[in-house]
């Protein structure tokens, strides 16, 4: 018997599960799909070409969130700073509005802000060894404390968000495509094929998988932790660019609310925070999932406890039928 | 001459067992020396700070220190509780809710009605976290949002109200006035639950579990099992954190306090290790002590309090490099 034959006999025996187990993507999708399906009956006439594009609008900051825990996770890492680094971007941002350098200087200083934060994160991780956790968890409190010493020490001249920030996070074309996606989809171009195409992305499931295997092969682990926290906080930064425009806010906890939303989308798209394992197409659709099924709960009318209790049950459930489904054996 | 040489073999054996004593407790004395040194700096700075400010310092810390117990008995056994505030908030308001304009004698079994509840939440958790195999840290994230949304439920604003008894045994010091009831009420609390515990089979699975979960389970352990007891005391100690902060503030808050990732500063503080297996629940005790006395302190020298946030911050971060270096330095001898 050949290869071939042997191999298409397995995979008939895995049936369903041996293709979710190939293409764990499949499911979500389908997930997704049904959620769509659910509120168009629950409310009908809702899904139209404007509601998806407000579902993508919201979506695309959580989405660059949720890629910044895909690529820490990846590593076996975790980045709970990233909602303070958001906030602080947007902010810092909307302060320097009358400043002599308008918008552009307000976005570099806060871009370079949040890279100087993500140095000391990487090196934290990277080279004293701190769990990830503490450690990020230690420099959202720092982020948080300086950003709000920024608020008292600098002239109130009239903060407000940006007219261009505001276009960007929330204008559309044509009432449809929201203007963000000119950002966010180059953005997940360069995740996407960043991780399967490029060394540094290998090196990112290398460190994750087998930390020792890749010290052997003569990676440098601190020198790829170190990047990696850079890149993450300045994803952060930019996704609160694009926060403080959708919600035209810009205060110290504008995108803490995403920090944990965050986490779970990485998760649901099965990327392990063991390591080593996932990828960035399943976030993207994790991200969606969470959208939509915010977006159902509030068209059930459901009051704010009731939806934060099914919120999680949810979460809970997706991840536990996602390690079912895809775990080996 | 034999029996001589017994005796100085006994004296000996005492010695090493007193050394390897403080060996094993050398974080958590070097924390509690450097909270007296902290103490005495603050009576410098502030020599108006006296045992008022440290019956106001008891109190303060004890909801967050019994949080950070709850979290040290997870993380001992190999895991992580990021619940422990909405279990604390659901706690909270539902013993507040049910002893409003009720007897004394029937809030001592709300006490105890709240105590149960909060080992079926714990034991909730740590049962989805062994029969789904997801992950620790997404499950309890999950279910933050569930007993935060459940907390909403019972109580939507904040209110209700504590019988008087409890906040008697919180208030006011004992004996001495610089030893607040708080505190003692605090350590009883947790010696009473901790102790018995720490020294039983399940106290010995959990450390096992924690160093090392292969080994546990060829060994004959119920890692399991343990797992999920593990999760129900630390739903316990978190039901009295609820019940401590009600005492404390007199009324039940729905919303949860920054308790959850304070408490894991704070067990990092207090020489647990995050890896599992290693570490008791008292130094996360002193840890929390020192954390709030640090924000006391910064307040008499009349810093900036966002900086004092700052300050925690990097104190959190210098105490795990400082901690991982020893690590690193002990691997490598």
């Amino acid at each position: 018997m050949s290869v071939e034959a042997r191999m298409s006999r397995l995979r008939e025996r895995g049936g369903i599960r041996g293709l979710f187990r190939d293409q764990p993507l499949i499911p979500l999708i389908l997930l997704l799909l049904v959620l769509v399906v659910v509120i168009q009956v629950v409310r009908p006439g809702i899904v139209t070409p404007s509601w998806l594009g407000v579902i993508l609008r919201a979506s695309v900051p959580l989405a660059i969130i949720a890629g910044c825990q895909t690529l820490t996770m990846l590593t076996g890492g975790i980045d709970l700073s990233v909602g303070a680094v958001a906030s602080m971007a947007g902010f810092v941002t909307a302060t320097m509005v009358n400043s002599p350098g308008g918008v552009a200087q307000g976005i570099a200083i806060s871009l370079v802000a949040a890279a100087l934060a993500g140095v000391v994160t990487g090196i934290g991780v990277g080279v004293f060894r701190v769990h990830p956790l503490i450690m990020t968890l230690g420099m959202s409190f720092v982020v948080l404390g300086l950003a709000n010493v920024w608020q008292l020490t600098t002239v109130q001249t009239g903060s407000g968000v940006p007219a261009s920030l505001r276009s960007v996070g929330s204008g559309t074309i044509g009432g449809i495509v929201p203007m963000s996606l000119f950002v966010y989809v180059p953005f997940a171009l360069l995740i996407l094929v960043g991780l399967r195409r490029t060394g540094y992305g290998r090196l990112l499931y290398a460190v994750g998988d087998n930390p020792v295997a890749a010290r052997l092969s003569g990676v440098r682990s601190w020198q790829v932790l170190v990047v990696l926290y850079v890149i993450s906080a300045v994803f952060a930064a930019i996704a609160g660019l694009l926060v403080s425009g959708l919600t035209n806010t810009a205060s110290v906890s504008l995108a803490d609310s995403y920090v944990l939303p965050s986490v779970a989308a990485a998760v649901i798209g099965g990327t392990s925070i063991l390591g080593g394992r996932g990828g960035y197409g399943g976030t993207i659709i994790g991200a969606l999932i969470l959208t939509v099924l915010t977006a159902l709960l509030t068209v059930l009318g459901l009051h704010e406890p009731p939806r934060q209790i099914l919120f999680g049950a949810i979460i809970v459930g997706v991840a536990a039928a996602y390690t079912r489904v895809t775990a080996e054996s | 001459m034999s029996a001589a040489a017994e005796v100085v073999g006994t004296g000996t054996r005492r010695r090493d067992d007193a050394l390897a004593w403080l060996r094993r407790n050398a974080w958590t004395i070097g924390l509690v020396g450097f909270l007296f040194v902290l103490f005495a700096f603050t009576r410098v700075i502030q020599p108006r700070y006296n045992a008022a400010g440290v019956q106001g310092l008891a109190i303060s810390v004890l909801p967050l220190a019994l949080a950070a117990v709850a979290q040290a008995v997870v993380i001992i056994s190999g895991g992580i509780d990021l619940s422990i505030g909405s279990m604390m908030a659901l706690t909270s308001v539902v013993s507040a809710t049910l002893m409003d304009g009720r007897s004394d004698e029937f809030a001592i079994a709300v006490v105890f009605g709240v105590l149960v509840l909060g080992l079926a939440l714990g034991a909730v958790n740590g049962a989805l976290v062994v029969l789904t195999r997801v992950p620790d840290i997404v499950v309890t994230l999950a279910m933050l949002f569930v007993w935060a949304g459940a907390a909403l439920l019972v109580r939507s604003s904040p209110g209700g109200s504590a019988a008087q008894w409890m906040r008697d045994l919180v208030l006011g010091s004992l004996l001495v006035d610089v030893i607040p009831k708080a505190t003692v009420v605090l350590l009883l609390v947790v010696a009473v639950v901790w102790i018995p515990f720490g020294r039983s089979r399940l106290g010995l699975s959990l450390y096992a579990v924690g160093s090392n979960q292969l080994a546990a389970f060829r060994s004959g352990v119920s890692v399991g099992w343990t797992k999920v007891m593990g999760y129900a005391l630390a739903g316990l100690f978190a039901a009295l954190g609820g019940i401590a902060l009600t005492a404390s503030t007199g009324i039940g808050t729905p919303v949860p306090g920054p308790y959850t990732l304070l408490s894991v500063a704070a067990v990092v503080l207090g020489g647990v290790s995050l890896a599992g297996g290693r570490g008791g629940v008292f130094g996360p005790i002193i840890g929390v002590f020192v954390l709030q006395l640090i924000r006391t302190d910064m307040t008499f020298l009349r810093i900036n309090t966002n900086l004092a946030v700052v300050t925690q911050g990097v104190i959190l971060i210098a105490v795990v490099m400082v901690g991982s270096l020893i690590e690193i330095r002990r691997a490598r001898r």
